[in-house]
């Protein structure tokens, strides 16, 4: 299923204009806040009508505005999982689960309610209100509650952004399964490079209302010239596999035939994952460095560096693993020698990588 | 009953039948006032605010006067009523529309406040759930609306109870038709011996009044709770 957006709209102080097709899978609207991402989902779910556009889904086409065509919210057959949730209060969590199925018609697709509990670990909550779940358990809730109205497409807009930092680990991994195991496609809203890199298929990233880039999320987030959430969220992603946990608490991760070393990650051995290594966390060497402490040294190419109006460079290094972003000052580079074609060394401490930055599963794009 | 005489316990028990029916014919036109004034931008918003809180402010008299105009046989709504064979003027009927007439506001004003209580959001929520609006209100604002609407219900029940301007202005005060327990109280006091009965119905009304009070207590208590989630 392919979901297609058109929509330009006018907003006081900035005019948005955008347009992308999104294969299946996870489409993430990455960008600051104020660039004009809630303003796109809402005009999806109908909740404001743009100036002018289009989006369909396949053929079922949700608003066309040159035909004049407009589906009310409630015929748009989605599953939309809000920032705060918004769980009915005075009903269960077994009647908000419920609530979508009361009005979906009759022949409509129908996810298992059992599996879908299961899979969100939802279970024991059935019986409670939402006044007496934590904020992890109520963005379960509220998935469950989009997944279970048989939707032809989910929206998620800045679904973990109200959750402190354990519950959005909590949480991400349920978003992974949901995009692993449910055809329905999903289009996510966020400005947290680390949920871009461990959910997106591709990536529409936003900048003042328009698309800056849009592709494939290993492309788009390698691209050192896109930083919708600024510099400091810059990084790229790799394709690995789990090769060892080893006894001293680290995981040893084969990627590309380079291995790369990280604190103890939950997955599997031999399950593929996606690591997000953050620019600013690599550092560069002209030749291979010896007595060092940390346990990741990559060797690679300098494909390009970037610099713009500060200090700092963007040095893109193909290496085995696949692209790997540093983000050094201007006057290493110039010390360094450093420029396209170049042999050189991208050097990882094991401790920078963090958690919420590896994801399972497969990324499309990535070689 | 042996307490109280026949025509005290008749002014009591018309009374709570007019208070009765003026609150349950008039609640469903309460909410639909209340939502439109609480969610609805429409031309002419602030002239229906005007008309709905016309009773609170107008001398009782008049407003009694303008029913008798507008409902008395002679009138053009009572006319039309009058061939779908509902006759109000002097009959209970009449007392009942009086009461619901004054009570109006003070539902639609309790209402429209938890109304506006309400996250619009989550009525958002429900539409993007494939929600029809009729829905949305019946499953989520409804139920979410309990708690004011149980007190909105009370206040214009105790109002409807003590209604008296309006109700002798429409349909006069004709004992065992439309001689309320208001109506009954100055009757008696007109009288002379009277006070004793008057006092008797003066102790009923703060029964009953209390009573009103402490149900409304505890329904809206246990509906707060339940849209609290709790």
């Amino acid at each position: 299923m392919t979901l297609s957006v058109r929509v330009s709209h006018r907003l006081p102080g900035m005019d948005i204009k955008v347009a992308f097709d999104a294969p299946p899978g996870v489409t993430v609207l990455f960008g600051r806040s104020g660039s004009g991402k809630t303003t796109i989902v809402n005009a999806v779910a109908g909740l404001l009508k743009p100036d002018a556009g289009r989006v369909a889904v396949d053929d079922w086409v949700l608003f066309d505005t040159e035909k004049g065509h407009w589906l009310p919210p409630y015929r748009r057959r989605l599953g939309y999982i809000f920032q705060e949730g918004r769980l009915f209060p005075h009903l269960t969590v077994s009647q908000n689960l419920s609530y979508g199925s009361w009005f979906a018609p009759r022949g409509a697709r129908r996810e298992n309610r059992g599996k879908v509990i299961e899979m969100l670990g939802i279970g024991h909550l059935l019986d409670r209100r939402p006044a007496l779940l934590s904020g992890g358990e109520k963005q379960r809730v509220a998935i469950g509650r989009a997944l279970l109205a048989s939707p032809r497409l989910i929206l998620a807009d800045e679904p973990l952004a109200a959750l402190d930092d354990a519950r959005k680990a909590e949480i991400l991994p349920y978003f992974e399964r949901l995009r692993d195991e449910v055809s329905v496609p999903i289009l996510y809203v966020t400005h947290s490079a680390a949920e871009v890199a461990r959910l997106a298929t591709s990536v529409v990233a936003l900048q003042s209302g328009q698309v800056e880039r849009h592709g494939p999320a290993a492309e788009v987030l390698s691209d050192p010239s896109v930083a919708p959430a600024g510099v400091r969220a810059v990084g790229a992603v790799l394709q690995a596999r789990v090769h060892t946990h080893h006894p001293d608490g680290l995981t040893e991760l084969e990627a590309g035939g380079d291995r790369l070393f990280l604190p103890r990650i939950p997955h599997r051995e031999g399950e593929s994952v996606r690591v997000r290594i953050a620019a600013q966390e690599v550092m560069l060497a002209d030749r291979e460095p010896q007595g060092l402490s940390a346990l990741n040294v990559l060797k690679g190419t300098v494909l390009a560096i970037r610099s713009g109006e500060g200090p700092g460079a963007i040095v893109s290094v193909q290496t085995r693993a696949g692209m790997v972003l540093a983000r050094i000052t201007r006057r290493s580079a110039e010390a360094l020698g450093l420029r396209e074609g170049m042999e050189c060394y991208a050097v990882v401490k094991t401790v920078a990588i963090a958690p919420e930055d590896i994801g399972g599963h497969v990324i499309e794009g990535s070689k | 009953m042996g307490w109280l005489g026949p025509e005290e316990w008749s002014a009591l028990m018309l009374s709570l039948r007019v208070a009765f029916w003026a609150t349950l014919v008039s609640m469903p036109f309460a909410v639909f006032v209340a939502y439109a004034l609480a969610r609805w931008q429409f031309p002419g918003r602030s002239v229906v605010n005007g008309l709905v809180h016309l009773p609170l402010i107008l001398p009782p008299v008049v407003t009694g006067y303008l029913l008798l105009l507008g409902f008395g046989t002679q009138g053009p709504l009572g006319g039309l009523l009058a061939k779908a064979g509902i006759v109000v003027a002097f009959r209970w009927t009449g007392a009942a529309l009086a009461a619901g007439v004054m009570a109006f506001p003070l539902m639609v004003r309790a209402i429209r406040l938890s109304i506006e209580a309400v996250d619009p959001r989550l009525e958002q929520a429900g539409a993007s759930l494939g929600a029809p609006r009729v829905m949305v209100f019946l499953t989520v604002t409804l139920p979410m609306i309990l708690p004011g609407l149980v007190a909105g219900a009370v206040l214009a029940f105790a109002k409807a109870m003590g209604e008296f301007g309006a109700t002798i202005t429409f349909v006069s005060n004709i004992p065992g038709q439309t001689q309320t327990l208001p109506l009954a109280v100055h009757s008696f006091l007109q009288v002379p011996g009277g006070e004793p009965a008057a006092m008797r119905l003066v102790i009923v009304s703060i029964g009953v009044a209390m009573g009103a009070l402490l149900l409304s207590e505890f329904v809206g208590r246990r509906a707060a709770a339940r849209v609290a989630g709790t």
